[in-house]
C-alpha cells in the first residue's frame, strides 16, 4: 500500500468519508470511471454512495459524478468544498468544479498523464484512475479487477497498461497538482 | 471477499429488483428521467415490462392487471403523473384486487425536466398511501412494502422517489427469494369498479375509511424510524433530505418518515414534544411542515428560498442556522447541445432562417431553443406544441400567424400530440398550420427507448408499428410530406417554406434515425429479420 500516509483511512469510523468528484463532458467516460471507483470501494467492504446526473447532460454538456466511501455514508452528494479528490477528464472542466474541492484537496487532471504513452486515447479515464489509485488505500489488484469487469475482455491488457501508466506517474510526484 | 448479497444499486435498479422479487406480473410506464431505468432493469431481470404510449395508458393497463388480481407496477417521472392523474383519482375509489404501485420519480432542481412539481401533493389529493425511500436499500424495501400495503388494503400506493434516490447508487442487501403471488383471476365486482355516481359515492366513503385505518396502522409502522440524539434539536425529514440532515446535524435527534401519507401524527407529536427545537427538513414544497402544523403541532420549517432546487448538506446546514443570505452561484459548466451530426440541426437552421414562431415540445430538440439556433418560442409540456401553435395561429395578426410552426418529436407526438392533430383538422386556423414531426426513430433524450412508431417493443423486439404519416392522414391532414433532412441539401427548408405559403394544414415528417443509435438499429433490424425467417440470428451474441 504505497502513499498510504497521504490517503484517508476510510476503515476508521471516526474518520470522515473519502469524497471524490469526477468531472468531464458527456461521452468521455465520467460515469464509467466513477463506477469503477465505487466498485473498488464496495469490494473493500466499505459503505459506498455514488450520485450522477443523467438526462440533458448526456448531450455533450458538463457532467459531474460524486462518489463517497467510508464506514458509513449518509448524503450521496459530495458537499461543496469537501471533495478530497477532483478527477477531471477534461481540463476545461476544472474551473467549473474547483469549488467542490476541500482546502488541500488534490486535483488529478489530463496533464498528469503522458498522452503519447496511452495505449488508446479514450483510455484517459482509466489512466486517471491509476493516478487516483496511488492516493487511496485499496490494493492495485482490486482496481485492476474492477477495471477488467467494466470493459470488454479484449481491452484488458491495454487498460491495465493505461492504469499503471497513471499510477506510476502519481507515485513519482504525488503532489503533482495540489489545489 | 465479495459478498454476492451486497450489491451497489441505483434506486431505480433497486425498485426493479424488488418488483421482480415480489412477483410483479406486469410493469408499464413511459420513459422519463429519472424513472426510465426501472422498467428497463425489471425487463432485464426477466420481468414482463412494456412502454405505453403515455403514462395515462400505462396506468390504465396497470389498473386492469390489478383488477385481475395481479401485482402491477407503473413507472413515470413526476410530470407523467399529471398525464396519469385522471385514472389515479378514480382508481383510489375503486381500489384494486391485486397490488398496484405507482412509482413517481420527481426531479427537484430540474436536472432534466420542465418543472419541479412536488408529487407528494398527489397522494393527498387523490387519497392514496405514499412511501418515500431515502436510498437504494429503502427503494428496495419500500417497493416490497408498497406491494404488501396495496394488497392488504386493496388500494393503489404511490412510491415517490427523487432524482438523488433514483440515480444514486448505494449498497443494497436484498431480502429473500422471489415470491409467487396468487394467480390472476377475474372476480366480478360491479359496484366496486363501475364508478357511476350511485356506486362512486359509497366508494369515496370506503376510501376515506381505508385511509383512516392506514393512518392508525402507520403510527407503529416500521417504515418510520426515530434516530436517537440530543434533546436540543429534533429534525423531521423524509426521502433524501433525511440523508442530508443526518450528515449536517449528527448530534440531532431525527424522526425519519418513510410512510408520508397518511401521516403518523401521534408519533410526530411525541417526537416534537421530546425536543427543545423541532425542525422539518424537506425538499420542495412545504408539504410535511404544513400538514404537521395543521395538526396543531408546533414545528419550524425552512425559509422560502430553500423551496427552490435540491437540498444538499450545505443547504441543510444553512437552514439549521436560519441563514437566508444569498447562496453562492456555482460556476457555469458547458451546456448540452444537439449532437454534431444530428439531423435536427438542419430543421432548426431552416426555422431560424425562415424567422418562424416555433411552438416547441419536450425532447432533445428542446435544445433548439439554445444558441446558435434560438429557434423555439415555447415549451410547456409533452404534446403542447400542437395546441399552443394552433392557439397562436388563431389570435395573431396574419403577418405573424403565417409564421407559426409546431415542432414535436416522434415519441412525444405519439405520447400526446395526436389529439392536437385531431384538433387541428377539426378547428383549422384560417391561414392553415404546419406541424413538424421530428422522427429520429427513438425516444432519444431519456436514453433511446422504443415507442409505438419504431415498430419495436421495450426489449427491441418486433412489435406493431404506428406509421406517423398514415396517422396524420387519418386525422384529416391532406398535406403530409416525409423528408430526410441532409446536410448540404435545402430540401427540408424548401418543403417548410412551401407548406407555410400553402396556407393548408400540413404535417412535415423530418425522418432520420438518431446518430447515436445507428449501430444498435442495424442489430435490431437483423434480429427482426431472423425472427421472421426463423433462421439462427447472427446478431444474437
Amino acid at each position: 500500500m504505497k502513499n498510504a500516509a497521504n490517503a484517508r483511512k476510510p476503515e476508521n469510523p471516526a474518520r470522515p468519508p473519502c469524497n471524490i468528484v469526477v468531472a468531464g463532458l458527456g461521452g468521455q467516460g465520467v460515469l464509467t470511471a466513477t463506477d469503477i471507483i465505487a466498485e473498488v470501494a464496495l469490494r473493500a467492504g466499505l459503505d459506498v454512495k455514488k450520485s450522477e446526473i443523467k438526462g440533458m447532460s448526456q448531450r455533450g454538456g458538463s457532467v459531474t459524478c460524486d462518489v463517497r466511501f467510508g464506514a458509513h455514508i449518509h448524503s450521496p452528494m459530495v458537499p461543496v468544498g469537501e471533495a478530497d479528490f477532483l478527477l477531471a477528464l477534461e481540463s476545461s472542466q476544472l474551473e467549473p468544479t474547483r469549488h467542490l474541492l476541500r482546502p488541500g484537496g488534490l486535483t488529478i487532471e489530463p496533464s498528469a498523464i503522458d498522452a503519447d504513452k496511452l495505449p488508446q486515447k479514450k483510455m484517459l479515464n482509466v489512466a486517471l484512475l491509476g493516478a487516483l489509485s496511488a492516493h487511496l488505500p485499496m490494493a492495485e489488484e482490486e482496481w485492476l479487477a474492477a477495471i477488467g469487469d467494466a470493459f470488454a475482455p479484449k481491452f484488458l491488457e491495454e487498460n491495465r497498461r493505461a492504469f499503471l501508466l497513471g499510477r506510476a506517474a502519481q507515485e513519482k510526484s504525488p503532489h503533482a497538482s495540489p489545489a | 471477499m465479495h459478498d454476492e448479497k451486497r450489491m451497489l444499486l441505483s434506486g431505480d435498479e433497486a425498485i426493479a429488483l424488488a418488483a421482480w422479487h415480489t412477483g410483479v406480473a406486469l410493469g408499464t410506464g413511459y420513459p422519463g428521467t429519472p424513472s426510465t431505468e426501472i422498467l428497463e432493469n425489471f425487463s432485464k431481470l426477466g420481468g414482463s415490462a412494456q412502454w405505453s404510449p403515455n403514462e395515462k395508458v400505462a396506468l390504465e393497463v396497470g389498473i386492469g392487471a390489478a383488477f385481475g388480481g395481479a401485482r402491477a407496477m407503473v413507472t413515470m417521472k413526476h410530470v407523467g403523473l399529471n398525464v396519469a392523474s385522471d385514472p389515479l383519482f378514480t382508481v383510489a375509489y375503486t381500489g384494486v384486487t391485486g397490488a398496484l404501485v405507482i412509482v413517481s420519480a420527481d426531479d427537484p432542481g430540474m436536472h432534466s425536466s420542465q418543472n419541479e412539481q412536488d408529487n407528494r401533493h398527489y397522494a393527498v389529493a387523490a387519497g392514496v398511501p405514499m412511501l418515500e425511500p431515502s436510498d437504494s436499500q429503502e427503494a428496495y424495501d419500500f417497493m416490497r412494502a408498497a406491494v404488501e400495503i396495496s394488497e392488504r388494503w386493496n388500494i393503489p400506493v404511490l412510491l415517490r422517489a427523487t432524482t438523488r434516490v433514483c440515480h444514486s447508487y448505494t449498497v443494497v442487501r436484498p431480502q429473500a427469494e422471489r415470491e409467487t403471488p396468487k394467480a390472476a383471476h377475474f372476480a366480478r365486482d360491479l359496484k366496486g369498479r363501475v364508478m357511476v355516481p350511485a356506486y362512486a359515492r359509497p366508494a369515496h366513503r370506503r376510501l376515506r375509511q381505508k385511509l383512516a385505518e392506514i393512518a392508525a396502522w402507520n403510527e407503529t409502522c416500521p417504515l418510520n424510524q426515530a434516530v436517537p440524539g440530543g434533546k436540543a434539536l429534533g429534525i423531521i425529514a423524509s426521502g433524501i433530505s433525511f440523508m442530508h440532515a443526518r450528515e449536517a446535524a449528527p448530534e440531532a435527534a431525527l424522526l425519519k418518515l418513510g410512510f408520508t401519507h397518511p401521516l403518523p401524527l401521534r408519533k410526530i407529536q411525541e417526537f416534537a414534544a421530546g425536543v427543545e427545537r423541532c425542525l422539518v427538513i424537506e425538499e420542495g414544497d412545504p408539504y410535511l411542515v404544513e400538514a404537521i402544523r395543521a395538526a396543531g403541532i408546533s414545528v419550524g420549517g425552512k425559509p422560502e428560498m430553500y423551496r427552490f432546487g435540491e437540498l444538499d448538506v450545505a443547504r441543510v446546514r444553512r437552514i439549521l442556522r436560519e441563514d437566508t443570505s444569498p447562496e453562492p452561484a456555482p460556476p457555469p459548466g458547458k451546456p448540452p447541445q444537439l449532437c454534431d451530426a444530428c439531423s435536427y440541426r438542419i430543421v432548426f437552421d431552416a426555422l431560424h432562417r425562415l424567422n418562424c414562431i416555433v411552438a416547441g415540445d419536450i425532447g432533445c430538440y428542446t435544445l433548439g431553443a439554445l444558441k446558435p439556433y434560438e429557434a423555439m418560442d415555447s415549451c410547456v409540456c409533452m404534446g403542447a406544441s400542437v395546441g399552443v401553435g394552433l392557439g397562436l395561429r388563431r389570435v395573431l395578426p396574419p403577418e405573424q400567424a403565417c409564421r407559426v410552426v409546431s415542432v414535436i418529436g416522434d415519441s412525444t407526438f405519439i405520447h400526446s400530440g395526436i389529439s392536437g392533430l385531431v384538433e387541428m383538422a377539426y378547428n383549422p386556423p384560417p391561414g392553415g398550420h404546419v406541424v413538424i414531426i421530428l422522427d429520429n426513430s427513438t425516444t432519444a433524450m431519456t436514453g433511446h427507448q422504443e415507442h409505438p412508431g419504431t415498430g419495436r417493443n421495450l426489449r427491441h423486439e418486433p412489435a406493431g408499428k404506428l406509421v406517423l404519416e398514415d396517422m396524420a392522414r387519418a386525422c384529416g391532414i391532406r398535406r403530409v410530406q416525409v423528408i430526410e433532412p441532409r446536410a448540404g441539401s435545402d430540401a427540408f427548408e424548401h418543403a417548410l417554406s412551401g407548406a407555410l405559403k400553402s396556407r393548408q394544414l400540413a404535417v412535415l415528417i423530418a425522418r432520420r434515425p438518431c446518430v447515436l443509435i445507428a449501430k444498435d438499429l442495424k442489430e435490431y433490424e437483423k434480429r427482426c429479420q431472423c425472427q421472421e425467417t426463423g433462421e439462427p440470428c447472427p446478431a444474437a451474441v
